[in-house]
């Protein structure tokens, strides 16, 4: 998706921000109709215009969407159910066409009625609800078997950073920071051309490997904290004196971005997250870069899993 | 004449216990006595009055100030969010006036409070608790007419020092408390905000609790003691009922704020480590305090628009309002459900899933009563003769508003989803719907119905209509694309946004500017009804309003009842 810049001006006259408002609009419903087309039927990043959640990118998100959807479809209903009601009564039972109200107060059969199918949409609700939260809070057994990837993440005021191989040798401290437009130091800097998204983008993003259980252990260093990644359907609070722990498994490599979700003071909003999912060897490389120079890493990152060409993949 | 407070307004009405068997119009007692109503222009009527009219005259239009503070600081909000990028709070638009994104997480902070504390619940609850929870249940006035009195004043001395609090030292070189109105430490404490900002804001919060403790105190005094005679429980007006469990609601949940606060007060001066980990405290522990007092809460300020509701429908549609105790313990079992399901504003804290699991099925629950609610004003208008008065506007609009707003909390209540959903705007939009268009449409609801019985004028129908259809256009459309923000995985009390945004942002902005205009037009109808003077009937409503209110003069007498109604 493009990177698009609007000029940050207050307009003081409703008209001409209604006026610029639409014609950007247009801009952007064009390019999101665009990519669209370029990205298949899913996104990556959220989008102009989105209306629904972003494109799963865990076996587990998906299935919360899917439930989402399912209980949107009733809500849906209810309201669409209510309202049709609402707009009966007012044609049916307006002073003309019913010019002498009736007096009746009760009608046990449609109490219990309105009562015992409410609780039944919910009973079925939350049948489809607690496995979902359960599959999404404990670890699969089959994650032990497997080989763990712990990461460790600190919330800290105003950046987040994942330590790497805790307790080892190789253990190393990546900082991560948002990238922005005129940054005082020029390594923050946005480079929109490189696919950089403006408060998604980050300098270091974390780096993780497909196709692996990840467990992130999750604290802060000040304030609450929160990570969040929206294609993930998870977010768990970082906060300080406890350790949090959130557990996912991607497949395809691609970028993820999040943004911190627990107001944590000034710069609560320029704090996101963006992950970087890589096939094993890549992963392994990558370390082995960042542990002689961050640059490094970062230009390795940009060779083997260029920004633009990423989005489009975790879209899938 | 007589401006003594003391003789003109508690003197009166304490020889409750015998009943005369006269049940109406009560509207010309007062010409039996040998004094005058003081002037409306004497200080001393409204600083020391003791008649819950003046009071909960004094309440509303405290209310309406602080509204129209909350509701330009939601302005400010808007503003800066119609696009990415900073607009206003940049350090140097107007001069730097409106400081950096901190001062925005102050503006959000104070809109948030302001609208809670200072306009909801004082409007509500002290508005029209005060007026009409006297005058339906046939009482002479409150149980405790000088403590109504005090439990008013606290409420500004309050607000000055939330007020206040703006100015003062927070984060180490800003001013103001900007860490939401939850106030979750580290970021309230000395950690995240050491100055004094936060201290004023505890004080306040405390201030503003004593205020609506005692209030609660006094009407539960009055509705359980001093209803009319003949007028058991469960023959009492909804509106008293919701009031009457309202004020339960306060004094179990206040208390609990209340002593949070007081915690996060000793940890930050006093040196105690309650919620300080370098001590051994939890943050978490304040977390559940506070939406232990929190969400009930939030029933607290929908709970008298319930009743309102009740009235408002059942008036208009000329028919008894329908299951009228199923009304009545739905709203009980609401009131008692919100205390055990405070922890789904917990869901990512870390909590354990079994205990998450709970919260799902409990806070699912609600729907139930809730559900009711809504069928039964459905079915009270069903076989009615519905009339589309102004009032009737505003309470079909809530019903239409409080199932969007609803339906959205089911969704939110599976902790599953919430997990993505959790501080993001779909949050916003859910709360704002059941709130900003549920608890405040049954407020201007309360407003209109009640607005010809409390100042004795009538107000402009098409202006009362014009007001109506503006808010409800632009809530919704200040309200509804924040779903699709939400969705999208916009967090909450965020400055700046990536541009991807930017859309929904736009049109939730314009939303605004419609619901200003709309408050300029409720604004103008004041005007125009005060201007104009046209006289008010007793009931302008007709058969349909039934309740005891309808019996007496518009204005009621300065004190109503001397000799008690008898109620059938």
């Amino acid at each position: 998706m493009e990177h698009i810049t609007l000029k940050p001006r207050f307009h003081a006259s409703g008209w001409r921000m209604w006026i610029k408002m639409r014609s950007a609009a247009w801009k952007y419903w064009a390019l999101g109709a665009a990519s669209l087309l370029a990205g298949g039927s899913a996104w990556a990043a959220p989008h102009v215009g989105g209306i629904d959640f972003q494109s799963p990118a865990t076996e587990t998100a998906k299935r919360v969407h899917a439930f989402h959807n399912e209980v949107l479809i009733i809500i849906t209903f209810i309201t669409v159910f209510v309202t049709a009601l609402l707009i009966w009564v007012m044609i049916r039972y307006n002073r003309r066409a019913n010019p002498v109200p009736k007096k009746f107060a009760h009608n046990t059969l449609v109490e219990i009625l309105w009562t015992v199918v409410p609780v039944l949409i919910l009973v079925w609700i939350a049948k489809g609800s607690f496995p979902l939260l359960y599959e999404q809070d404990v670890m699969p057994e089959q994650a032990r078997e497997e080989e763990i990837v712990d990461i460790k993440v600190y919330g800290n005021m105003w950046f987040w950073d994942y330590t790497y191989n805790v307790g080892t040798d190789n253990e190393f401290n990546v900082e991560s920071r948002m990238l922005k437009v005129g940054a005082p130091d020029p390594s923050l800097e946005l480079q929109p051309e490189r696919g950089d998204l403006a408060q998604l983008s980050v300098n270091n993003p974390m780096v993780a490997p497909a196709g692996r259980y990840i467990r992130l252990k999750i604290s802060a260093k000040d304030v609450i904290h929160a990570w969040a990644m929206p294609q993930f359907m998870l977010k768990v609070d970082a906060m300080p004196g406890r350790l949090n722990q959130l557990w996912f498994k991607v497949d395809e490599p691609g970028v993820y971005y999040g943004q911190c979700s627990e107001l944590c003071g000034k710069d609560h909003s320029n704090m996101p997250i963006e992950l970087r999912i890589l096939p094993q060897a890549q992963y392994d490389e990558w370390q082995a870069q960042y542990r002689a120079s961050p640059q490094a890493a970062r230009t390795y990152l940009d060779r083997v899993q260029p920004t633009k060409a990423a989005q489009v993949a975790s879209a899938q | 004449m007589s401006s003594d407070p003391k003789t003109t307004a508690a003197g009166h009405g304490h020889d409750h216990g015998h009943g005369h068997g006269h049940g109406h119009d009560n509207a010309h007692d007062h010409h039996a006595h040998d004094h005058q109503d003081p002037k409306w222009y004497s200080p001393a009527r409204w600083l020391f009055s003791t008649n819950h009219k003046d009071i909960g005259t004094l309440y509303l239009v405290f209310a309406m100030i602080a509204g129209v503070v909350g509701f330009i600081f939601s302005g400010f909000m808007r503003a800066e969010l119609a696009e990415p990028g900073l607009q206003l709070f940049n350090g140097t638009a107007f001069g730097g006036f409106l400081g950096n994104e901190h001062n925005y997480n102050v503006i959000t902070t104070m809109h948030g409070l302001i609208m809670i504390f200072f306009m909801v619940m004082p409007a509500l609850i002290g508005g029209f608790g005060n007026w009409f929870v006297p005058l339906m249940i046939g009482a002479p006035d409150m149980a405790m007419p000088r403590m109504n009195n005090i439990s008013f004043w606290l409420l500004p001395a309050s607000f000055i020092l939330l007020l206040s609090s703006m100015f003062v030292p927070g984060p180490a070189g800003a001013n103001g408390f900007g860490g939401g109105w939850v106030l979750y430490p580290p970021l309230s404490g000395s950690t995240g905000h050491p100055g004094v900002a936060m201290d004023l804001v505890i004080f306040s919060l405390h201030v503003a609790g004593v205020s609506s403790i005692a209030g609660a105190i006094n009407f539960i005094v009055t509705i359980l003691n001093m209803r009319a005679p003949g007028m058991t429980l469960h023959k009492m007006p909804l509106f008293a009922w919701s009031v009457l469990i309202t004020a339960f609601l306060l004094v179990l949940a206040l208390p609990v704020l209340a002593g949070a606060l007081t915690m996060l007060l000793t940890d930050r001066n006093f040196g105690s480590k309650f919620f300080e980990v370098s001590g051994g405290g939890d943050p978490v522990m304040f977390q559940h305090l506070f939406w232990f007092f929190g969400h009930p809460e939030v029933y607290i300020m929908i709970l008298p628009g319930f009743g309102i509701i009740s009235h408002v429908i059942s008036t208009f549609s000329r028919k008894p309002i329908f299951g009228y105790l199923a009304m009545a313990y739905a709203m009980v079992a609401i009131g008692f459900i919100g205390f055990i399901v405070w922890a789904h504003h917990m869901y990512t804290v870390g909590m354990n899933v079994n205990l998450k699991a709970y919260f799902v099925a409990a806070t699912m629950v609600i729907a139930v009563p809730t559900g009711i609610k809504i069928f039964s004003w459905i079915a009270t208008m069903w076989g009615g003769s519905i009339e589309f008065k102004v009032p009737m506007l505003w309470a079909i609009g809530f019903i239409f508003l409080f199932t969007v707003g609803g339906v959205t909390g089911v969704v939110l209540a599976n902790a599953g989803v919430d997990h993505a959903l959790h501080d993001t705007y779909y949050v916003v939009a859910h709360f704002h719907y059941v709130l900003s268009l549920g608890a405040v449409f049954t407020l201007f609801c309360g407003w209109y119905y009640w607005f010809e019985k409390m100042w004795g004028i009538k107000y402009n129908g098409f202006i009362g209509g014009l007001h109506f259809w503006l808010m409800f256009i632009g809530s919704n459309l200040i309200f509804f694309p924040q779903h699709f923000l939400g969705l999208q995985g916009m967090p909450r009390r965020y400055v700046n946004y990536p541009d991807a945004f930017s859309e929904w942002h736009h049109w939730s902005t314009i939303g605004y500017w419609v619901a200003a205009a709309a408050t300029i037009v409720f604004f103008i109808g004041l005007l125009e009804a005060i201007v104009r003077r046209r006289k008010g009937e007793a009931n302008p409503w007709g058969e349909g309003a039934t309740t005891l209110e309808w019996t007496l003069s518009s204005p009621p007498p300065f004190h109503q009842y001397n000799d008690l109604p008898r109620f059938k």
